[in-house]
């Protein structure tokens, strides 16, 4: 009973730290951001990498997402005879929910964890105390590059996704089941507001590129630097990141539009 | 590759990003530059205001001529106050014009329509509507239908 008391309370501990070294580090990496020309081609570089080679998989996602739902609302709407709202339907759930969710998702998957390893593999092999030695703060070189970067390419990604899906759900709903092009849009229109909508949505991915990239490059500076250390640590940059994105989500969209 | 392409394709996709909101600002939402400003505040009272919704539209023979901004329970009349921000190119609204709600289709969101009178002088800033029609409630129509009033 005690054992087990103690095994507890030794994981709560433990997480509790990991938390603090996680604030710690995460000012250790704002207060040490890249000065803005010296560091320019470092963030262009991690751009590059984390957001347009991310692009591929955004927006072909994007286009299924938009043209599986412009497939489920037409089937669901035309039972009521309304299949002109199909826009609205399309439009709404993209730019609100879908489009920084899903971006968030697939971004975790396809950009932090290889953040993670990279940055767990540079540790393991003792780049980093290396470039401490040398005198170059790690974090100002490696991670706040990556940082931000992945803040900066979210929103973008995000937005990008909501056109690719906008432009599938179009595709399906306008050119294939012949809901009429100037309803599809008009009703788009007159139902989504940028400001409540459009910009809600970007604030949500900006917050999420945020979490994602705090998460993903913390993971990858905290790891054991073995081999097993550096697998489990991209495996809960995935996980952690994903239960982040959805419980945020869920928190954001209280605030947003519960209107209470 | 060099850091000049990368740079390069970075810029592109930046640019990419950004045309993507203009697109959600401009096709999606609808946005347009001239929207905010130009607009004279009506209200109108109403006994039931149906499920009219802040943001809706107010519109005379079916073309939009403003929003509604405010829905709110005046207490001393126990009526529903609706405040509605109309188009300031649309000048000439006849005092005795009806405000009216009614439902787009079936199963359509409710709106505001505004019914012309022939009054020499027009509403202004502040305004109120005389004349206004509730929203028609099913339940009501066929309770007073069954019990033969």
């Amino acid at each position: 009973m005690t054992g087990w008391l103690a095994t507890l309370g030794a994981r709560g501990i433990d997480s509790l730290r990991a938390f603090g070294r996680a604030g710690v580090f995460l000012v250790g990496v704002l207060t040490g951001t890249p000065r803005p020309i010296a560091g320019l081609p470092l963030l262009v570089r991690q751009l590059y990498s984390i957001g347009v080679l991310s692009l591929a998989i955004i927006v072909v996602s994007g286009l299924f997402i938009g043209m599986v739902l412009g497939l489920q609302g037409y089937t669901i709407l035309s039972d009521f005879g309304s299949e002109d709202a199909i826009g609205q339907m399309i439009a709404l759930t993209l730019v609100r929910e879908l489009g920084p969710v899903v971006t968030a998702l697939l971004f975790a998957g396809r950009a932090g964890s290889a953040l993670t390893a990279e940055i767990g593999l540079m540790k393991a092999t003792e780049q980093l105390s290396s470039m401490e030695m040398m005198g170059v703060d790690p974090l100002r070189r490696i991670v706040a590059p990556r940082l931000w970067g992945g803040f900066i390419a979210m929103p973008l990604l995000a937005l990008i996704f909501s056109v690719a899906g906008i432009w599938g759900g179009m595709m399906v709903g306008v050119e294939w089941l012949g809901v009429f092009e100037g309803v599809f849009w008009s009703n788009m229109q007159a139902s989504v507001s940028f400001w409540d909508d459009v910009v809600n949505g970007i604030i949500k991915s900006i917050v999420f590129g945020f979490v994602c990239s705090w998460i993903a490059v913390f993971q990858g500076y905290d790891c054991v630097p073995t081999s097993a250390g550096i697998s489990s640590a991209t495996t809960k940059t995935v996980v952690y990141s994903s239960l982040a994105v959805l419980g945020l989500d869920f928190v954001l969209t209280a605030v947003m539009f519960g209107n209470f | 590759m060099n850091q000049r392409a990368i740079e390069i394709i970075v810029g592109l996709f930046m640019v990419a990003g950004f045309a993507a909101l203009l697109f959600l600002a401009l096709q999606v939402s609808g946005l347009s530059p001239t929207a905010a400003g130009s607009t004279y505040t009506v209200s109108a009272r109403f006994n039931d205001a149906g499920g009219l919704a802040p943001r809706g539209k107010v519109s005379m023979a079916g073309v939009t001529v403003g929003t509604i901004s405010a829905i709110e329970l005046d207490t001393n009349t126990y009526q529903a106050r609706v405040t509605m921000r109309i188009d300031a190119t649309v000048d000439n609204i006849p005092t005795d014009s009806a405000a009216i709600i009614r439902t787009s289709g079936l199963l359509g969101g409710q709106y505001v329509d505004i019914s012309v009178g022939a009054d020499e002088e027009y509403m202004q800033d502040g305004d109120a509507f005389y004349a206004t029609q509730s929203a028609m409630n099913l339940e009501r129509i066929i309770s007073n239908f069954a019990s033969g009033k």
